[in-house]
């Protein structure tokens, strides 16, 4: 390495040079995964590389410890990691590289930890390998680092077997196990992506304590945005395993060069696609869809008549015709659940569906042909909503025969053209379609029963944030030429803004909060509103600092999200305001200045 | 370690449904084997019997009763030890097959001593080393062996063993063992027979739990550790798939008696599976029953165990 | 049905193991035709003799021509499991997509049969079914197809079961269609290809269980005769090498050791 216009500049940690990955699937052709990709990390430095599915981002962490998952090889150029030629390693040489010197956190450490073995056996595992310390002091400085990372219990939390942690905790300890020999060089590979926002947050955190505490060298692998922005201090942008764009994360995010850049950018950039009158509940509209008092349950009837587990705790929801109606909470609060209700595939133990004034059965067998007509499911994975075996012109036609509609090719084109998509397409099979086709396509499926209510459950969430920016955006211009309702669940506040009229937020299966979207802006709001709002990633280097400030190191609460009916507010064990009423007796539903029914024991006032 | 409730109430399930199929088992092989009673009185008598005698014999098993009150009669006489009288020899049942039991017992033990240590080396190492030149091989090899009938295996052997190399005598017999070599050489055909049976099924039965353990996320990580291959093997892998190999062991071992009734047959090994397929070929109705119900009862044995066993280790992970 | 779904329904059949048993099957309807004597005529009076221009096998234990016993061995064989084969699959698949998309009471009594019947080994229950009824032909083709109906039943429960279970099956029910249609253009067409290789590997299973049944003595009786029963009578040529008993038994290997190697690389490695 040399010196540079005078300046002596110290060598990088890690020198990537025109790398090429190839892989295979079963006995095909090999096929290059990522082509010619080269950058440096310089030593201390974290470097993201940011991508979508399919961009080569995971194989190039992968490579940089010498490893290429079966099927993939590193075919061409160069890695050097603190003073290693990674591409000319023997075997044993890389055992004693990996885990050392480098360390890998992969993305779901609940499948990447073993399942019959503690944890603290698997987090110490790198330094006795490695023969760095004897297994007392290991432990010491596993339980050191559990508590950098603010996770409960640590003097115990060892003994506990993967299953019996939640995953915001076991990738903290995944953190653990990789910084437990103090390596140089860290990996982080979508560590936050399967967890919901609140927990991302204190995960985030954690990251960012150690690695100010121990001061490594890391790439952060990712396809968030608004996550670089608060952990990384250079990215390199990928799109299909090409370079497109490298330099500091505040260029990158804040001036991009590349179209690619640009393009990501925007569709992580919350705007308001709602252009559409505001729909007020004035109390005179009657709703097209009217959910009132829902219980949704399993275990039998406890002693109370109610069901001993709930789902759903007395959820009520007038959904007006022509609005967007948004139902948004994390994993497990209930909202597909609610879903499935309305749709007739989950029965409910009391409170009840009305539907243009009229009664819906439990199940979806005894609705009337015109209620199940009108009411329409568009389910989550696309690669599970169409019939892999039967084609796009097909599928369509059969919900327009089966309706008694005209079943024409210039119906079937006509429902094609309405969500974008050409009408060549109609001979095309579901498997040869990209994911956002196929989206589109169950969209027209829906749409060609003439709906008057179309029920979205996740409807992005499985698809790269480009592709899911331009379904929010069909679904807007949808709105406004057939006037349908809808109800639109997620888990994503900013698609939830961007597209609904009034807001439905579920906690534990109650609704703590319904607000209209224009009074998302004005206080005040219930507290797990408002901290699902701060949990949500913004694209400023100091947003983690600033709501940690803000909010202070709240406890990660375990089993918070099981409700006890009845006694007390669901949000009790995890809210920060909270006072002794809380624990004890349901809060009233109170209505805010700005128009939105809060669920607390606490006034205006005291939650602004 | 404490055994709760809720892990002894599922063993009794398992229990209970093996019991319930050993139930169905037994009134499916009595009503299979007594929808056509005017047959077998025949058929013991021969073409010159006189009505009389063919009546008379009718009589004396009872075969002249409705079916339901002979299946009450039977089931009595199971529950009291009285499994019947062979229609040909006229010697009590029981006594003819626990005879011959021990003699299968032992054919059946010493195979598996030493097939199942094999089987589970080689689909190990088969599933280590996937794809390579030795696993294509043990593949194929494995694959030509569950392929083919039992049969064909035996006569290979006896073809190889005894008509080329003339190294062993081609019947086994229990009465001629006096030493150890004579042991060896009267045992060995059948056991090879046998044994190549179970290593097949087993051998690849174990490559595919290995390489279902091999290929998760937690192999991965311990890869990426530094971790050398015995350490994950021993250390990862291990624990996991003790519950699905012991399922496998006990899975082939229920095959071990299908191939039993073959090799014993080619061989002329006097065990009890021969004793079936002469009972089949003359008839003799009650001795097919006692057959049939000792192999059925072994075979759900075996597979309540690979349940039991799959659930407890399950279980131990779990715990807290 | 569209001719494209059609074509879908023709693509779900596993290539290499399809031509295979294609192949068999013309061979077994075919080769008694081809066949140069009658097969229990007795043409020379050695037996056990080797391989001549005129008998192109040799001669068996009676001195028969075993090209002729062949061709008809092979023939009964194919026949007679893929007949059970037809019936034990035909079962299986239907009273298992009935189980899987009726689920509840349908689906538990139907599992607790299928259990009990499959906690028989096969080979006993063949027995005991010929103990009890004789070994004529409907009785081992029955005897078969039950055996091997669990199996069957089992793999097509899973299959649909999982398919089920997928949102596509569930927009369908949401619209109100009926069962029938739901599992002929929703369920079954998605399932075929594994299907398919079931029914390969039961032909196999079948074929091993009727050869292991004729060579005990017990399977097929004179003057019928299979390749099981042909190893067996010709057991004594094992000595002298004579192709009266190779042929038949590498028959069998062949056709089930290739089967299943075709079905085998058609299942190839998951990604």
């Amino acid at each position: 390495m040399t010196a540079q216009s005078g300046i002596i500049q110290p060598p990088p940690l890690i020198s990537v040079r025109n790398l090429r990955l190839t892989g295979r699937r079963g006995r095909g052709p090999e096929t290059p995964i990522v082509d010619d990709v080269s950058f440096d990390v310089a030593e201390k430095e974290m470097l993201a590389l940011i991508g979508e599915s399919g961009s080569g981002k995971t194989s190039i962490a992968l490579a940089l410890t010498g490893y290429a998952r079966r099927g993939c090889r590193i075919a061409g150029g160069n890695i050097r990691v603190a003073g290693y030629d990674v591409t000319n390693m023997s075997p044993a040489e890389l055992r004693a590289f990996r885990g050392k010197t480098i360390a890998y956190i992969a993305q779901n450490a609940g499948a990447a930890f073993n399942p019959a073995l503690p944890l603290m056996d698997q987090v110490i595992e790198p330094a006795l390998l490695h023969h760095i310390m004897p297994r007392r002091v290991a432990i010491e400085r596993a339980i050191f680092l559990f508590e950098l990372m603010a996770l409960p219990s640590p003097g115990t939390i060892g003994t506990r077997y993967p299953h019996e942690l939640s995953g915001g905790q076991l990738q903290r300890l995944m953190a653990a196990t990789a910084l437990i020999t103090g390596p140089e060089m860290v990996i982080f590979d979508e560590p936050t992506t399967a967890l919901d926002v609140t927990t991302q947050i204190e995960v985030l955190e954690a990251f960012r304590t150690v690695r100010r505490e121990e001061g490594f060298t890391g790439v952060y692998v990712t396809h968030d945005l608004a996550v670089v922005a608060q952990m990384a201090d250079r990215a390199v942008v990928l799109k299909n395993g090409v370079v497109q764009e490298e330099g500091t994360t505040e260029q990158i995010l804040s001036a991009p060069r590349h179209a690619y850049t640009q393009a990501l950018l925007a569709a992580n950039t919350p705007q308001i696609r709602n252009d559409t009158a505001q729909v007020t509940d004035s109390g005179k509209a009657v709703p097209v869809l009217d959910v009132r008092d829902l219980v949704v349950g399993y275990g039998g009837a406890g002693p109370d008549g109610r069901p001993r587990h709930t789902i759903l705790s007395n959820v009520s929801l007038p959904v007006l015709p022509g609005e967007t109606m948004g139902i948004i909470g994390e994993s497990g609060c209930g909202k597909s659940t609610l879903i499935r209700a309305i749709a007739g595939i989950q029965p409910w133990t009391s409170g009840g569906i009305t539907f243009e004034g009229e009664a819906l059965a439990p199940r979806i067998e005894a609705r009337s042909a015109s209620q199940r007509r009108h009411i329409q499911l568009v389910a989550q994975n696309a690669d599970l909503v169409l019939n892999p075996a039967m084609s796009v012109g097909d599928t369509l036609r059969r919900v327009l025969t089966f309706n008694g509609d005209a079943a024409t090719e210039a119906e079937i084109g006509r429902l094609l053209d309405m969500v974008r998509l050409p009408s060549v397409l109609a001979d095309r099979f579901p498997p040869e379609l990209s994911g956002g086709q196929k989206q589109r396509v169950n969209l027209a499926r829906a749409l060609a029963a003439r709906p008057r209510l179309v029920l979205c459950d996740e409807i992005t969430a499985a698809l790269d944030t480009v592709v899911a920016a331009a379904i929010l955006d069909l679904m807007m211009e949808l709105k406004r030429e057939l006037g349908i309702a809808w109800l639109f669940v997620t888990h994503d506040l900013h698609a939830l803004r961007s597209v609904c009229d009034r807001v439905a937020v579920l906690y534990a299966g109650h609704r703590v909060e319904f607000t209209p979207v224009s009074a998302l802006e004005a206080p005040p709001h219930h507290p797990y509103t408002r901290r699902l709002e701060n949990s949500v990633p913004e694209m400023r280097a100091d947003w983690l600092s600033e709501v940690i400030d803000r909010r202070g190191q709240t406890s990660d609460t375990v089993s918070a999200l099981s409700s006890s009916p009845g006694k007390g507010c669901c949000y009790a064990a995890r809210c920060p305001v909270r006072i002794a009423v809380c624990e004890v007796s349901v809060p009233p539903v109170w209505r805010s200045p700005a128009g939105a029914l809060i669920s607390c024991h606490l006034a205006t006032q005291d939650l602004s | 370690m404490t055994m709760d409730a809720a892990l002894i109430r599922a063993i009794l399930r398992i229990i209970g449904a093996s019991l319930v199929s050993l139930i169905f088992v037994t009134v499916a092989v009595f009503f299979i084997t007594a929808v056509l009673p005017g047959d077998v009185a025949d058929a013991l008598l021969g073409q010159a019997a006189t009505p009389d005698a063919v009546a008379a014999l009718r009589h004396s098993l009872n075969l002249d009763k409705p079916v339901l009150v002979r299946f009450v009669i039977w089931v009595n006489g199971l529950l009291h030890g009285d499994f019947g009288v062979s229609l040909v020899s006229r010697r009590p049942v029981l006594a003819m097959a626990s005879e011959r039991l021990i003699h299968s017992l032992l054919l059946a033990g010493v195979t598996a001593l030493f097939a199942v240590p094999v089987a589970l080396v080689l689909g190990t190492t088969a599933a280590i080393f996937r794809n390579t030149l030795f696993d294509r091989a043990v593949s194929l090899l494995t694959l030509c062996v569950v392929s083919v009938p039992e049969f064909l295996i035996a006569t290979l052997a006896v073809f190889i063993f005894s008509v080329q190399l003339h190294l062993l005598p081609a019947l086994a017999s229990i009465s001629d063992i006096h030493s150890i070599g004579s042991f060896l050489a009267s045992f060995s055909m059948p056991v090879t027979t046998l044994a190549c049976v179970i290593v097949g099924q087993m051998s690849r039965m174990t490559r595919a739990v290995m390489i279902d353990a091999l290929g998760s996320s937690w192999v991965e990580m311990a890869v990426l550790k530094g971790a050398s291959p015995a350490h994950i093997i021993l250390r990862h892998v291990i624990p996991n798939v003790i519950a699905p190999l012991f399922n496998v062991i006990a899975l082939s071992l229920s095959y071990l008696l299908g191939g039993v009734v073959i090799v014993e047959s080619v061989f002329h090994y006097p065990g009890i599976a021969s004793l079936m397929v002469d009972s089949v070929a003359a008839r003799d109705i009650p001795l097919v029953q006692i057959c049939a119900l000792i192999f059925c009862g072994a075979y759900l044995f075996l597979t309540t165990l690979a349940d039991i066993v799959a659930l407890l280790s399950s279980q131990r992970r779990h715990a807290a | 049905m569209t001719v494209a779904s059609l074509a879908r329904w023709w693509a779900a059949i596993p290539r290499i193991p399809g031509a295979l048993i294609l192949f068999w099957l013309l061979l077994a309807v075919l080769g008694p035709l081809l066949a140069p004597f009658a097969p229990g005529e007795v043409v020379s009076r050695t037996v056990f003799a080797p391989i001549s221009a005129h008998h192109l096998l040799g001669t068996d234990y009676l001195g028969r021509d075993v090209l002729t016993r062949l061709l008809c061995g092979t023939s009964s064989t194919v026949l007679l499991c893929a007949t059970a084969t037809l019936l034990a699959c035909t079962g299986g698949v239907f009273l298992g997509t009935i189980a899987a998309l009726k689920q509840g009471v349908t689906d538990t009594l139907l599992s607790r049969f299928m259990d009990g019947v499959i906690s028989i080994p096969s080979l006993l229950s063949a027995l005991v079914a010929v103990a009890a009824f004789g070994s004529s032909v409907p009785v081992l083709v029955l005897a078969m197809s039950l055996i091997y109906m669990p199996g069957s039943y089992r793999t097509s429960r899973m299959l649909a079961l999982s398919i089920v279970r997928r949102d596509f099956v569930l927009a369908a029910r949401m619209r109100g269609e009926k069962a029938g249609y739901i599992v002929l253009r929703e369920v079954l067409p998605n399932m075929m290809g594994p299907v398919m290789a079931d029914v390969g590997l039961r032909f196999i299973y079948a074929v091993r269980l009727l050869s292991n049944l004729s060579f005990l003595g017990v399977g097929l009786q004179p003057p019928l005769t299979d390749l099981g029963s042909l190893t067996r009578e010709n057991l004594l040529g094992l000595v002298y090498g004579a192709p009266a008993v190779i042929a038949p038994a590498l028959t069998i290997a062949v056709l089930t050791v290739g089967l299943n190697l075709a079905l085998d690389s058609n299942r190839g490695e998951p990604d």
